[in-house]
């Protein structure tokens, strides 16, 4: 299914992927958009893992599993981070970095 | 030819949504917008015929992820607030930063040469991915399989944790 598409393609869609993502989470001040730009960062080391296994080692799975595990990875860290900014609402009723600037209370 | 046109029609919707996900005031929009970005990865795991990988990607990302953050979005915020930005300046430093990042990575992709091994394909079915994440032996998976349940049985613990009520102190 990949005749006439060089592997090049994928690495430069995953490469601004990435750095859309780098642009959101530095400009972002909300921390679940925060969030969500770095979904959108290891999503796109996802595609480069698929790509390099289909077309370097279409003969091995490593790439494959890498990103079955990343997928795994990123869904334990959305339960954590997503608990962890609901418990910083519920105490500063604001989920906005700025305001969220003191570590005791 | 039909190929071509099914990758780009993925590359532009991967594109045109992700940009959407990082600008958009609207925090609910971004969410759906980043499930477009999945929906259309998917599609592309799809071309390279890993329908696995795919579909995990469609249940636990586009289904399990985007539901949690839409979850936590109404939590948290009104449905017609809008999102405060960064101020211009941080905004075209941020730019910047990830122009040049985008532009040494792509000319470094472009100077380098590919090399495939040239070996024939392996069958991608899910029972050859299921007897080589279960294997023990060479080019088995099992450890991390291990690692990465454990993992989920802390992450899920601690989330409990972290989220639970604490009862009153008086």
């Amino acid at each position: 299914m990949t005749e006439g598409i060089p592997l090049h393609y994928f690495l430069i869609i995953s490469t601004l992927m990435f750095f859309i993502g780098i642009y959101g989470f530095l400009t972002r001040k909300n921390l679940i958009t925060m969030l969500m730009s770095t979904e959108l960062i290891l999503n796109s080391v996802n595609i480069n893992f698929v790509a390099f296994n289909r077309y370097l080692f279409p003969d091995k799975f490593q790439g494959h599993f890498f990103s079955l595990i990343i997928i795994a990875v990123a869904a334990a860290e959305a339960a954590v981070a997503i608990a962890i900014i609901i418990n910083i609402y519920r105490r500063f009723k604001s989920i906005d970095v700025q305001k969220v600037d003191e570590m005791k209370y | 030819m039909n190929n071509q046109l099914m990758f780009f029609i993925f590359a532009a919707l991967i594109l045109f949504f992700s940009v959407m996900t990082v600008v958009t005031r609207r925090i609910l929009r971004s969410a759906v917008f980043l499930l477009f970005v999945l929906l259309a990865t998917a599609g592309i795991y799809f071309m390279l015929s890993y329908t696995f990988l795919a579909a995990v990607q469609l249940t636990v990302y586009a289904g399990g992820i985007v539901v949690l953050i839409i979850f936590s979005i109404l939590l948290t915020s009104h449905i017609s607030e809008r999102a405060s930005m960064a101020g211009v300046l941080q905004a075209i430093f941020s730019g910047l930063v990830a122009l040049v990042g985008a532009g040494v990575t792509i000319y470094t992709i472009y100077s380098y040469s590919f090399k495939g091994s040239g070996a024939p394909a392996a069958t991608t079915n899910v029972k050859a991915i299921g007897n080589q994440l279960v294997s023990t032996g060479k080019d088995g998976y099992a450890l991390p399989f291990e690692v990465i349940s454990v993992l989920l049985l802390a992450a899920m613990i601690g989330a409990i944790v972290v989220a639970r009520k604490e009862p009153k102190q008086d």
